[in-house]
This record gives structure tokens, sequence and C-alpha cells, in this order.
């Protein structure tokens, strides 16, 4: 991959009247990279893409395409792709037209025909968008978008109008043609799975700002903060004492990814904790309070009488204990030594006193 | 819609179908047979009567207004669609609603206006305006707001998005709403253009008072004054199938430019366009057609209204009397048509009930004055009892004002699930008894204001009125158009006051209420 960026933004500032939506945003793509920004909604990362688009004026801050300043330029000059949320299809023109609309020369009709063939709407030239369904105005939205061939393409929430079954199937198809087309790519989603899998690098948005960014491996095996953590997944969050290689928690010894000293949250994944019978070895006493099977896994809710929050365990599907049942939480992973959330008015003191132990946000 | 009122199995069919069938053969017959009776003519006269140079006049005369008035209200309304919703001006929703009250100034009102304060012994100091400019300009000052209203609707009803995406394809704010919002406002455009056409082939007070010879000028004419009864049938024929071009030319249109919204979800607003310095001369163009349309024939009926001799207020009271002796059951008798009409169009599996709310859209389309006289020519010929009654007058008004009720009416109806209805047949009610205790409560606001629109129509309605009102009744209407006719400007002035006071008044409260602006 080249290393000459081709988006970056610096120190994006932007409020609505007294609230702010992005506060110093710093962001880089680099070509043909697909990127995504994941956040609860509210979060601006919608504001964010338009900010990209030239929708929205910033109050502060920059933004470079392929080195050039274009913090000033009107949209139409950018030539950034843009796949609305609602696909803002043209209901006046027909599928064929909407496409050669961004075109421009002799060709355009072709060029328009060979882009709505390239999302498998080439039968589909004469149809009105009133006459397609979500998934198909979503492809056609997709060429509009793709056929201009712009330097970068932005998706807002592309999947989140269609049905849980179409989603992922659509989402692959998209990815594929993203990477045939060599298309640079900034995505904003709030669902995590599609951020996870659909992104070569993942950003975290809270309250206008990007927590983390990193390969989503890395942003998922090692959250920074408390809100990557538990927005990313499931994630019991212990406090403790770091003592190097480990930290001494209500579980126990944890090891850690990374060495730590003094007092530390831990964030450990519910798949990194195993239950054992009472009468065994390993791990403080709790009580099952909830179970949940899904098929594949299965979840407990476990109570241990020393913390507060309920600890969450995931276990095979065959995993015999039942509700009310004791048995004993036993480490089986690592964890991750998280910092501090850098958010004013939040303290970390939140994790360990109220509200559930686990977040699943957007599922 | 098994089970409920009109449906076959439901036993109440005819409850709704048969006076449903009343009304949509009340709409047709007389029409009917207008064009028998047109045909009766002697062969070799049709010729002479069909085919005269002044027919060819008269056709050019209607289209020409017909054209100028649709160009006129255009430049007027466009601009103020846009100024009141998309822009950053302060007070949208009031100018919104000041700038739609010219519709309560009937076209022979804004003629009597005009004539009255313009010319020798006007009360302004301007050439009079006659004939093709004095028609045009009338007219559309008090037909723009239909345009203004649709355009209003659509340009908010437009996806912003659209406009967006055009901006990230690289085309400019200007193009992209001339590319993109502008198409998708087309079908409102087509729409205000067929209400207004529909008013002008229809006009006929603006169009004599003014003396600019169109059809209905014209058969008004050989109907009061030569009362050569096979020459007006044709007139009035001929304008019919003016009237059907129309419709046909629209329909066509219309079904090249079908538009449906794409975007699911509520609809995002677009951001408010700031016109920086045009600022000024944007507030200016808001005004001007409200200085025009009504603060200056509101201030010259005032100022005429003093100079009206004081013995004559009794009359006052007495034309207010007839308009309202008319009005009155002719809203409620339009509601008894629109409800069984607009019931079974919504409700009904039946294509020919369904079809029969579509004959009430002819009364509306029909000019008045071909309605009124295929009327008079139906009952001398087959009614004679009725021929000069209160009744005929009353029921010819309803037929031509049944549409107005239709579309509240239909509009409420589709708010009412068909499922409120199926619980209380599932609760033991008969269907009747259903659509009483279930869907008639939920629908009166709608039925009220319809009653109310037709009440409104009925009281300053001019040709039917003149046509068919019979001896001794001289409403409000009426009294105007023959004391502007004499050029009696005085006397004229506090009826035409009372009709654009009242009215002006009720659409006012009527727009407010409902949200319409």
């Amino acid at each position: 991959m080249e290393r000459t960026p081709r988006l970056v933004l610096e120190g994006i500032s932007k409020g609505f009247g007294r609230t702010q939506v992005l506060e110093g945003v710093d962001l880089v793509v680099f070509p043909q990279e697909i990127v995504a920004i994941l956040g609860p909604s509210g979060c601006g990362k919608t504001t964010l893409l338009r900010v990209v688009a030239g929708l929205e004026t910033p109050e502060e801050g920059r933004v470079s395409l392929d080195g050039t300043d274009i913090s000033a330029w009107p949209p139409e000059k950018r030539g950034i792709g843009f796949v609305f949320q609602d696909y803002a299809l043209f209901p006046h023109l027909t599928v064929w037209g909407n496409v050669a609309f961004g075109l421009r020369g002799r060709d355009r009709w072709e060029r328009a025909r060979r882009a709505l063939e390239r999302v498998g709407m080439g039968g589909f030239l004469q149809r009105r968008p009133g006459e397609l369904s979500g998934g198909e105005q979503q492809r056609v939205a997709l060429a509009r978008a793709l056929a201009p061939e712009p330097p970068l393409l932005l998706l807002d929430e592309p999947f989140s109008s269609l049905d849980a079954e179409l989603r992922a199937s659509t989402r692959a198809e998209v990815r594929q043609i993203l990477k045939e087309t060599r298309t640079t790519a900034l995505l904003v989603t709030h669902d995590q799975e599609e951020a996870l899998s659909f992104a070569d690098k993942l950003g975290v948005m809270r309250e206008g700002r990007i927590e983390q960014v990193g390969p989503p491996e890395e942003v998922y095996l090692r959250p920074k903060t408390p809100f990557v953590a538990r927005f990313l997944g499931r994630a019991n969050l212990l406090s403790g004492e770091g003592c190097g290689r480990y930290a001494e928690t209500v579980l126990g010894r944890v090891p850690v990814t990374e060495p730590v000293q003094g007092p530390v949250v831990v964030a450990l994944r519910p798949e990194a904790l195993r239950l054992r019978p009472p009468q065994g070895e390993g791990g403080p006493l709790g009580q099952v309070v909830a179970r949940e099977f899904k098929g594949h896994d299965l979840t407990y809710r476990v109570c241990l009488p020393s913390v507060a929050e309920d600890v969450v365990v995931q276990e095979g599907p065959e995993s015999p204990f039942r509700v009310g049942e004791w048995v004993r939480v036993a480490v089986a992973g690592a964890g991750v030594p998280l910092r501090a959330t850098p958010h004013p008015g939040v303290r970390p003191s939140f994790l360990g006193s109220r509200g559930p132990g686990v977040a699943r946000l957007g599922t | 819609m098994r089970g409920s009122l009109g449906s076959r199995r439901g036993g109440g069919h005819w409850v709704l179908g048969v006076p449903a069938l009343l009304t949509g053969g009340a709409l047709l017959v007389p029409l009917l047979y207008l064009i028998l009776r047109a045909l009766e003519a002697d062969p070799a006269a049709l010729g002479t009567i069909v085919l005269r140079p002044k027919n060819l006049a008269l056709v050019a005369n209607t289209l020409a207004l017909l054209a100028g008035v649709l160009a006129l209200s255009t430049v007027i309304a466009v601009p103020l669609a846009f100024l009141t919703t998309r822009t950053a001006l302060r007070g949208k929703r009031l100018w919104a609603t000041l700038l739609t009250l010219p519709l309560a100034v009937p076209g022979y009102v804004g003629a009597y206006v005009l004539l009255a304060t313009t010319g020798p012994g006007g009360i302004l100091p301007l050439p009079r305006l006659e004939g093709f400019g004095g028609a045009t300009v009338v007219l559309s000052f008090v037909l723009y707001p239909y345009l203004f209203l649709g355009l209003r609707a659509a340009l908010s009803g437009v996806d912003p998005g659209t406009e967006e995406a055009a901006r990230t394809l690289g085309v400019g704010p200007l193009r992209a709403f001339f590319r993109v919002t502008l198409p998708q406002i087309l079908p409102a455009l087509l729409s205000g253009y067929l209400v207004i056409g529909l008013h002008v082939l229809g006009d006929f007070g603006t169009v004599s008072l003014l003396r600019y010879e169109t059809f209905s000028y014209a058969i008004y004419v050989q109907y009061d004054a030569a009362f050569d009864r096979v020459y007006a049938a044709w007139l009035a024929l001929l304008l019919l199938f003016l009237t059907g071009g129309l419709l046909l030319i629209e329909g066509g249109l219309r079904r090249r430019i079908a538009v449906a919204r794409v975007s699911k979800g509520s609809a995002k607003k677009a951001p408010d366009v700031r016109l920086g310095r045009a600022t000024p001369w944007a507030y200016l163009y808001l005004l001007l057609p409200l200085l025009l349309a009504l603060v200056v024939p509101l201030v010259a009926l005032i100022h005429l209204a003093r100079r009206f001799p004081g013995d004559h207020l009794h009359g006052l009271g007495e034309a207010l009397a007839h308009s309202a002796l008319a009005a009155g059951p002719t809203a409620l008798l339009a509601l008894g048509m629109a409800l069984p009409l607009a019931y079974l169009a919504v409700r009904s599996r039946s294509p020919l009930l369904r079809g029969l709310e579509r004959l009430a859209y002819l009364g509306y389309a029909v000019p008045p004055l071909a309605l009124g006289l295929a009327w008079i020519f139906f009952t001398l010929r087959g009614l004679p009892f009725l021929y000069g009654t209160f009744a005929l007058w009353v029921l010819v008004l309803a037929l031509h004002f049944v549409a107005e009720a239709v579309a509240p009416v239909r509009g409420a109806l589709h708010q009412v699930p068909r499922r409120l209805e199926e619980v209380a047949r599932t609760l033991g009610k008969g269907p009747v008894q259903a659509f009483f205790r279930v869907t008639f409560p939920l629908l009166w606001r709608g039925a009220a204001a319809g009653g109310a629109v037709v009440f409104v129509g009925a009281s300053k309605e001019l040709p039917l009125s003149l046509l068919l009102a019979p001896m001794g009744y001289r409403p409000l209407s009426v009294r105007v158009f023959s004391y502007t006719r004499e050029a009696m400007f005085a006397e004229a002035a506090p009826f035409a006051l009372l009709i654009v006071v009242l009215s002006a008044a009720f659409v006012g409260v009527l727009l407010w209420s409902e949200h319409l602006v």
C-alpha cells in the first residue's frame, strides 16, 4: 500500500447551536483502504462524513485530499462520492438516468450501464427508483456514486435500511466491489459486526471524538478505553492492582497483555472466563443468575458476593450449569489493561459501581 | 372489504350505493341531454352554427386567456412558494397564510375593483385595464394561490438528500435545483395548472365585466339576450370539449412525469437558504401580490362603500340572507352526496361504485354555465315542475361543489383504518351501526371542513345563481355583478366588501387550523 494518504482530517470541530458535535477529529485514510467509523447514534459520525463531502462546513480543522487542502471547496468541486443512508435516488429519473447524472461526455450512458452491470443491476436500466426494493435501490445508489470513479467514497450507514438477512450478503458483495474497483472508502455505522467485518481499519467514535483507531482485530482485542471495550462487544471490567505481567482482581490473578503497575481497570471478554463446579479449585464462588442459550454458545451471568456487577461468562453449548447453581469463575485468558477515559465528567469509578456489567449495544 | 358498509356481503351495499348512483346520474344525465339536444340541430344549419368565424375567435380568446393566466400565475407563485419554504426569511407561515387569502376574492369582485379604481373617474391614477390584459391580471391574482399552495406542499415534500446527492455528483447549487428539485415538483405544477385552467375556462364574472369575449361570456349573451337555445347549447358543448381537451393533456403529461418519493422514513428538512443582500427584495416580492390582490381591493372597497347611500342598507341584510339560504342547504346536500361517494371510493370493491367518485370531479370541471344550461334544458323538457325553483338552484350548486366536499371527506376516511370497522363488527355491530358508531365520529372533522368549503363557495357563486336563482332571490354575488355592470360602483361596494371579508376570514381560519400552510 502506498504511503501517501488519500484523506487527512486534522482537528475537525463542528457544532450546531450550543451542542458540539465534533471535537478535534483527526483521521488518515490511505488509498484503497476501507475505513469504518463506528459509534453510537448521535456521536457525530454522519456529521463527520458530511464535513468530508463538503455538505457541512467545520468551524475548525482541515480536510485534505491527496495532499490538497479542500476545506473551502464546495461539494461539487471535491468529486467525493457519497452513498446516503436513505440512498436519495432521484425519483424523477430512471435507474440509468440516476447513474448517468454525475457523468460527462459522449460515453456517459455506456459508462452508467457498465456501473450498473457491476452491481448486478444491468437489467433494471429503465426502471424508476420507486419500483425497486430496498436492496436494489442500495445497489443503484452505490453504482451512482461509483460511476464517476471518485478518489474517495463515503458511505453513511449504507446497510441500515436493509433487513438482517440481506444485510450480511449485501455487505460482502459491496466490499468485494470496492476491492475490485480499488476504491478508497470511508464508512460510518453503529453496527459493530458490520464495522469489524467490513473495514481494513476501524475507528471508534464517541461524543465527537475518535477514541481509538487501528485494524479491527487490534481494536477488538486490545481496546484502550472502557468505552471501546464495551462498545465493540461484551466485556467484564474489573478494577485491580497491577503487578507487572498480571493484575490482582476479585477473580484472582489475571494475566494482562502488557505490563502494568498500580491501580488499573482490566477488560476481560466473556470468552476469557470459564465456569467450574463449586467443589473444585480455581476462582471465587458465585451464583448463576441468568442463562442464555444461543445455539453456538451459552452465556451465563454470575453474581459474585464481593462484586457489585454481575460477571458475564461465555461457555460452549453443552455447558451444564443451571440458574441458581453455585459455581466457581476461573480466568482462562488474558485481560486488557485500559487507560482512563479521556472525557471529563465521566469518572472510571462508574465502571465498578453502577449499571450492568455488560454492554451489548447495537445488536 | 368483507362485511363493511357498501360491500355485497355486508348487506349495507345499497344504503350507500343508491345515493351514490343518484348523484352520479344527476351529474351525467343533463350533460348527455345537452349533447343530444345540440345534435338535434338541422345538419344544414349545423355547419353555419359550429363553423362560424365567431367561434374561432372565441376559441382563440379563451386559449389566449388560459395561456396568459397560467404564465402570470407561474411568475407569481413559483418564487413565492420557494421564498416561503426554503429560505431563512422570517414569519414564513404567516406570509404563506396571507398570500393564500386572495383565494377569497371572487374573480368578479377583482374585476369590479379594477373597473372602479382605474381609468377616468377611478380613484387610482391608472389607465383602465380591460379586455385581455385586465382579465389576465385579475384572474392571475385571484387564482395563483391554487398553484402556490400545491407548490409549497411539493417543495417541502422533496427529499433534500436528492439535492445533496446531486452536489456530491459534481453539480452546483443552482443547477441542482433546476435538474433535481424542479422536476420533482412538476406534478404539483401540473395539478395547479389544471385547477387554474378549469377556473379560467369556467370563469364568467371576470370576463363579462371586463368585456373580454370568451366562451362563457358568449354563452351568457346568447342565453340572456339573443336566446338562441341551440346555439347556446353548441357553445356550451364546445366549451365542454375544450375542458375535456385540458383534462386529456393534463392526464397525458401526468403519466409521463409520475414521480414517487423514494426515500422512506421521515422527511429531512432542507436547510434554509440565506438570501444575504437579496433579503429586502425577497420581502418586497412577498409584499407585492399581497398589496395588489388584497390590500388595494380592500382599501378601495372600504373607500367606495363609504359613498354608499345609507337607505340602501336594508338590502345588505336581505342579500346576505339570500346567499345563506342557498348556501346552507347546498352545503348539507353536497355533504350528503359526498359521504357515500367518498366512502365507496375508498372502501368498495366494485369498480363501478369506486368510479362514481370521479363523476364528482366532472361537476367541478364542467364550466358552471354549461352545467346550468344543461340543467335548464333538461328540466324544461323532462322535469318542467322543477324549472325555476329554489330546489333546482340548490341541487345544481351542490352538484357543482360536491367535489370540494369529497376531497376532505376522502382524506379523513383514509385516516380511519378499515380494521376499526372490523373490530366493531366482531363486537356485534351491523355494518350501518359500525359506520355510524365508529367511522363517522372519526371523520366528522373532515366532513365539517368539506361542508364549510362548500358553504363559502356557494355563497359567492355567480354564474349558476345568475341562471338559476328563482324570482325574488338576489344573493350577494348577483347584486355585485348587476350593479357593476351598470357602473354603479358605490352601490356594489358593501356587497363586495361583505363577500371578501367573510370568505377571507374563513379561508384564513381554515388554512391555519388545518395546517395547510
